[in-house]
């Protein structure tokens, strides 16, 4: 890709680069919005709908940074090698999302499992009918 | 300096660049590289506190203001910002085109494009930021019920907002900075005496790389 090669033509065809990928990025935010807003409305409740449209907004992040990235840092038009010693470190972050959140899930799941106090301490939901007020439920290890 | 199109360049036989680009704008990549991973680590630091967390605050309640028109319009103000940010971004790719084709006054038109968005969008940061000061959130104190509607026993929420937010809203200013320094360089003619406008590039792609925080930023507080 030599850039000093017919510098008319490609000013063209950066400006329509330019213009094309705003309108992506642009359409690409609205339905970001559209999606959160309908999760707002429709899907109150945690389930299946809402990590759905979650995963989804995830996907659609992840085009707009390539679309940043690769466009507006013009790390798409650089040598491979750049793009290589640029890309190929921040593969680390695969491991790094998986292994933290992972790890944040599986103290969840011990602290409520193990430390039932901690786990009233942390969910008094007012509107349950059900609900017991934290200062009512025996601690382990407390005198009657 | 001929890079005739030939189809085996032996990038690493020594002599040239293996990179072809030029010192300074390869540096500028390596320490995006590294912001990105200081980000990345505060962001992931927040996910998994998060997912280690039984309640959490719905975004959506406490996003929910927007300046002279009230409360309970979600996702409405940071959309605003959203969209400033990325024409700001958009002014700058072009400023740094007007550079390559030395066309000084261009390059001043897109500049100064680019520092009002920055500073529109630091403003409503600002007027954010206050907004919910005022309604006691703050490092260390979270007002805003968990979504279950149970009350939250932790600042996490509140901690990794303000932090997050003002880290990037930091690297927003210092880009308005960089910014105004190269307007003022553009109009004393510094870049015609040296011939080219590549510092421009660089600081386009500081600028790009807010733009891009902002992009996870905005994701993982405000949608998510």
């Amino acid at each position: 890709m030599d850039q000093t090669l017919s510098p008319a033509k490609e000013q063209f065809e950066e400006k329509n680069e330019v213009m094309k990928v705003t309108i992506i990025l642009s359409v690409l935010t609205i339905i970001e919005l559209a999606l959160g807003f309908l999760m707002f409305r429709s899907f109150p409740e945690a389930g299946f709908a809402r990590n759905f449209i979650k995963g989804t907004i995830i996907i659609l992040m992840l085009a707009k940074a390539y679309y940043i990235v690769a466009y507006f840092m013009h790390l798409g038009h650089e040598l491979k090698n750049l793009i290589m010693t640029i890309v190929v470190p921040l593969a680390l972050f695969v491991w790094f999302i998986i292994a933290f959140l992972y790890d944040g899930h599986s103290f969840n799941v011990n602290r409520n499992t193990y430390d039932r106090y901690k786990q009233q301490r942390g969910m008094p939901n007012q509107m349950d009918p059900n609900h017991v007020e934290p200062e009512k439920v025996k601690k382990p290890g407390t005198l009657e | 300096m001929s890079t005739t199109a030939a189809t085996e360049q032996k990038w690493w036989s020594g002599g040239r660049s293996p990179f072809n680009v030029e010192y300074g704008k390869l540096m500028m990549w390596y320490f995006l590289m590294s912001d990105a991973f200081t980000f990345g680590a505060f962001l992931i630091s927040y996910g998994s506190i998060r997912f280690a967390s039984n309640g959490w605050p719905d975004a959506n309640v406490v996003f929910q203001s927007f300046p002279g028109l009230g409360n309970g319009l979600p996702l409405m103000f940071v959309s605003l910002m959203t969209f400033i940010l990325i024409i700001s971004s958009v002014t700058m790719v072009l400023a740094v085109k007007a550079g390559h084709e030395r066309k000084k006054q261009d390059v001043v038109k897109y500049l100064v494009m680019t520092i009002v968005g920055g500073i529109a969008f630091l403003s409503c940061q600002a007027w954010e930021w206050t907004h919910l000061h005022h309604e006691g959130a703050w490092w260390g104190s979270n007002p805003f019920p968990n979504a279950d509607g149970s009350l939250s026993t932790s600042s996490n929420f509140t901690n990794f907002f303000f932090t997050i937010t003002g880290f990037h809203g930091f690297h927003v200013f210092s880009g308005v900075v960089i910014n105004i320094i190269m307007l003022i360089m553009t109009l004393t003619n510094t870049f015609e005496r040296k011939g080219h406008y590549l510092m421009i590039e660089k600081a386009g792609l500081y600028w790009h790389f807010v733009d891009l925080v902002w992009v996870f930023v905005f994701t993982c507080f405000y949608l998510l």
